[in-house]
Order: C-alpha cells, then structure tokens, then sequence
C-alpha cells in the first residue's frame, strides 16, 4: 500500500489509487464545498452534494446503478442506486457482492476467486 | 537482528515465561482457574470443548489445545482433566511434553475430587515455577520469530494506516528470515484475487481459494447475507461498507513484497518460514488462538473502532488507526498510525517504529493487555455441540 497521505490543510479526501470512483473524507465534507482531492498521482476536486463524515467515501464521477465501484483499485461493491458525483457512498447506495447467500443465485461461487492474469 | 527470548528443550524461543494451566476439557474449567489462582505466575484459560463434539471438530480442538501449549511461550504446562471426556487429558500433556518442557496430567476423577485434585496441583506448580524461575533470556535471531497478524474493530483508515503499517513489519520481519501469519478468511473475501497472486505454487494458491470457498459456502448454504455479520455495525459506522472493501484493507497486513509461501489449517503449525496464511475465522480471539497455537510468540493487532482483548500466553501489540481513537482509548492501545493519515508521518516510518516496539516486547518489554492483565482463548468450533 504506497497511497501515502501529504500534510495539507486544503487536502480533504484522499483517493486510494487513481482508478477509484471514491475517496476517503479526511474530515466532515460540508454540503456545497468544492472538496480537493488527493489521488497516487493526481488531484482533483469534487463538489460535495451532501454531508459526508470523516471516514466515509466520497462519489468522484456519476455511478449509475448496476456498475461495480473501485476503491484500492479494485471493486468493493455495486451501486444498488444512482449516485451522482459528490455522495456520499455508503450501504444506502452500496452493495457487497460476495457471502450473499440471500442472492445465491446470481452469486456463482464458480465465476470468481479464479487466479487474476 | 537480535532480540532476547527463553531458549526451550526443542531449538525454539519464548518471549515470555508462563506457566499455563490447561484444562483438557469445559468441566475442568473451575478446577484449572482454582490452581492457577495459587500459583504466583501461572495462567490458565477456560473453553467450552472437550467433549460431545463430531470426529473433525475434536481434532481441531485437540490440536488447537496441544499447539496452545506447547507455544514457545509456555515454559511448563499442567493438564487438567475430568476423566469421562472424550479428549483424554493424558494424551494431551504427552503430546504436548514432545518440546521437552515439563507437563503434568490430573485427572479429577482419579484425584479424587477437586480439592485433592487443587492440592497436587498446586505442589506441582510450585516446583515447575521454581524451575521456571532460574531460566534466563538469551540472545536470539529474530528469524526466529513468528508474528501473528491480526485486526480487530476496524474502520476505514484501518486499511490505510493501521493494516500498512503491519505490513511493512511484516515484510520487515520475512526480510530477515522470519514467519508472519496472514488469518481470517471471511476477511480476505473480495481481495483474494490479489493476493493469490503471490502463491509460490499452484498448490498453496489452491488451498487458499478452497478456504475462501469454504468460509463463503458457509453463507451461500444457509441462505444468509454475509453483510448481516459482517462488515459489523461498528465497521459500518467507522465508514466500510461492503465486506469486499474490508478485505481490500485486511490483506494490507500481509506487506506487500513476500510471497505467500503455505497455506495451513487452524491452529496448525507452519512448516515454512515467511508469509504463510491460516485459515481462521474472522472472530478475533479464535483467530489469536489458532496463530498463538500455530506458534505465534507475538501478536500485531491493528483496529480503528478500539479494542481491548489480550492474549493469556502470547503478548498482542495493538496499533490504532487513527488518532481520535488512540487518544480515547490509550489504555488499551500501544501505538498511534493516525500520524499517516494527517500527512505527519509516513507509512515506512511507522512500520519501523513498530518494528522496533515488536521486538522490545518480544525482550520484555509490556504491552497494555500485559498491564491490564487481559487473556481471552477461544478456539473456532467446526461442528455443532452433540
């Protein structure tokens, strides 16, 4: 894990890897801010559309429902709803994929766990 | 690098010296406290195993009590039993007298009760912990070292602070010849695609996806949502919401430069040095328990939300994600990773920061569960009580 924090107050969300569709709020993201955000290589800014608290994701671009999310550059769930850029990402809009016996149908054990590349 | 650890009979080394009193069995449960209670230096635990259990989760139990004691940790154990039980208490202490420390076996029944059972097992201890009592450190290579990773109470820095830091110890530690264990497989669910990739064989990859499989058939089969167990309500608060996006913080503490060199049972004892995965649950003292009964003289143990287990034979370092927390809950906590995350300090710096407080405790040196005087044992159950 090299994504290393920067020492800096205009710093508000820290984006794990540049592939993510979420970063991490660093400190209560305020609704209507333009929050900046630190990525591996890049930085961006996102406007926050709703109160996010430190610790929780932040959306930096248009999911739709149905699209995996990335965070540590790897997938961590489906948008279970719209979210537009600038949510707050969390159960309400997020969910797991794997362990759902309640969606064992769709849940093929077979279709994954295989060895990547 | 050196530290300074109790040589035992068999070539391996403790980081303490315990005298540990063992029940075989939950109906000695009262008796092994009742000894351990006279006896100035001695710990015991207390289980629910023992008895009435199917074939494949007796000898699970079974192996996860003679590991247990025979830890490195452990100088001289005594066995207690009750004597109808399914897990013969004289086996056990056989078993666990092939490191060459001093066992001893009691049987209630055969003793004649508890209190005659009580006495001997106080005189015993007195004369183990006398012997005890002149055994010296020495100077030891750290590659002698098995350091059991685990997290606890995490939350969403957990895996961008405290796991990372357990990493670069981890590798720090592979680096110069020694073992780490990666545990909890509900915890790598989601994640193991990356780390299979490290696999020095098809063989250990396999295992590890099997156990994957396993831990999450577990869920499928009975028709349940994994994410009504896990991520835990805390976890969600602290800002995880899928179980995939624990594991992608969890596997952190494996480092990222070793590869994963075996794949062993719970509280099985590895046979390679470097990075090796147990299959454990995600319950933390189960999974102390299996790594400490694998051999793990030391315990790294990352958590965001606050933690406060301990482990009664093995020393559990715990590293606190970030700083809210640790301030809130210094009591309970060795070391603050919330620097990183404030830009203060870098992940590197921690990991040797860290390092260097694994191997002070592993001379000596206390840890806050040591202090407050905290041990929790529990051994993962694999079939239902008959």
């Amino acid at each position: 894990m090299e994504g290393s924090f920067v020492q800096d107050a205009q710093v508000a969300a820290h984006r794990v890897t540049d592939r993510d569709d979420v970063a991490v709020a660093l400190r209560l993201l305020e609704k209507g801010e333009r929050a900046a955000v630190q990525g591996e290589k890049s930085t961006m800014t996102v406007e926050v559309v709703q109160e996010i608290p430190r610790g929780h994701k932040v959306a930096l671009r248009n999911i739709s429902r149905g699209e995996p999310v990335f965070k540590y550059g790897a997938p961590i769930g489906t948008a279970s709803a719209e979210i537009p850029a600038g949510s707050h990402v969390h159960v309400h809009n997020l969910e797991g994929n794997r362990g759902r016996g309640d969606k064992q149908k769709e849940n093929a054990l077979t279709e994954r766990g295989g060895r990547a590349e | 690098m050196k530290f300074m650890g109790y040589p035992r009979p068999n070539g391996t080394v403790g980081v303490r010296n315990l005298l540990l009193v063992l029940p075989s069995v939950v109906c000695a449960n009262d008796t092994a406290l009742r000894i351990a209670a006279q006896l100035n230096g001695a710990v015991s635990v207390t289980h629910q195993h023992g008895c009435a259990q199917l074939p494949a989760d007796a000898a699970q139990t079974y192996r996860t009590l003679v590991g247990f004691a025979s830890n490195p940790n452990v100088a001289a154990c005594i066995v207690v039993g009750l004597g109808c039980e399914t897990l013969n208490a004289k086996n056990l202490a056989a078993d666990v007298a092939r490191t060459g420390k001093p066992v001893a076996s009691l049987v209630i029944q055969e003793e004649g009760g508890t209190i005659a059972t009580i006495a001997k097992g106080v005189v015993i201890g007195r004369e183990m912990l006398s012997g005890m009592s002149v055994q010296r450190r020495e100077e030891r290579d750290i590659s002698e070292l098995t350091l059991g990773l685990e997290c606890g109470g995490s939350d969403a820095w957990s895996g961008l602070s405290g796991n990372p830091v357990a990493g670069v110890v981890s590798d720090m530690l592979i680096a110069q010849g020694g073992r780490s264990i990666l545990s909890e497989t509900q915890e790598i669910i989601g994640a193991e695609h990356i780390l299979v990739r490290r696999a020095v064989s098809d063989e250990v990859a396999d295992k590890l996806l099997d156990a994957v499989k396993r831990a999450e058939s577990g869920a499928l089969a009975g028709g349940s949502d994994i994410r009504l167990a896990n991520p835990t309500p805390g976890n969600k608060e602290g800002g995880i919401s899928t179980l995939e996006e624990k594991s992608l913080g969890c596997i952190a503490k494996a480092g990222t430069a070793a590869p994963l060199q075996e794949v062993v049972d719970y509280g099985e004892t590895p046979t390679k040095k470097g990075l090796v995965f147990m299959d454990t649950p995600g319950h933390d003292i189960e999974s102390i328990t299996g790594m400490v009964a694998g051999g793990a003289q030391v315990i790294l143990f990352t958590t965001g939300r606050g933690t406060c287990t301990g482990c009664p034979v093995a020393p559990v370092v715990k590293i606190c994600s970030n700083t809210p927390t640790y301030v809130k809950m210094k009591d309970n906590m060795d070391l603050d990773a919330g620097p990183i995350i404030d830009g203060k300090a870098t992940i590197r710096e921690l990991g040797e920061k860290t390092f260097g407080m694994i191997l002070a405790v592993c001379s000596g040196q206390t840890t806050k569960t040591e202090e407050l005087g905290y041990g929790s044992f529990a051994i993962n159950r694999i079939g239902p009580t008959q």
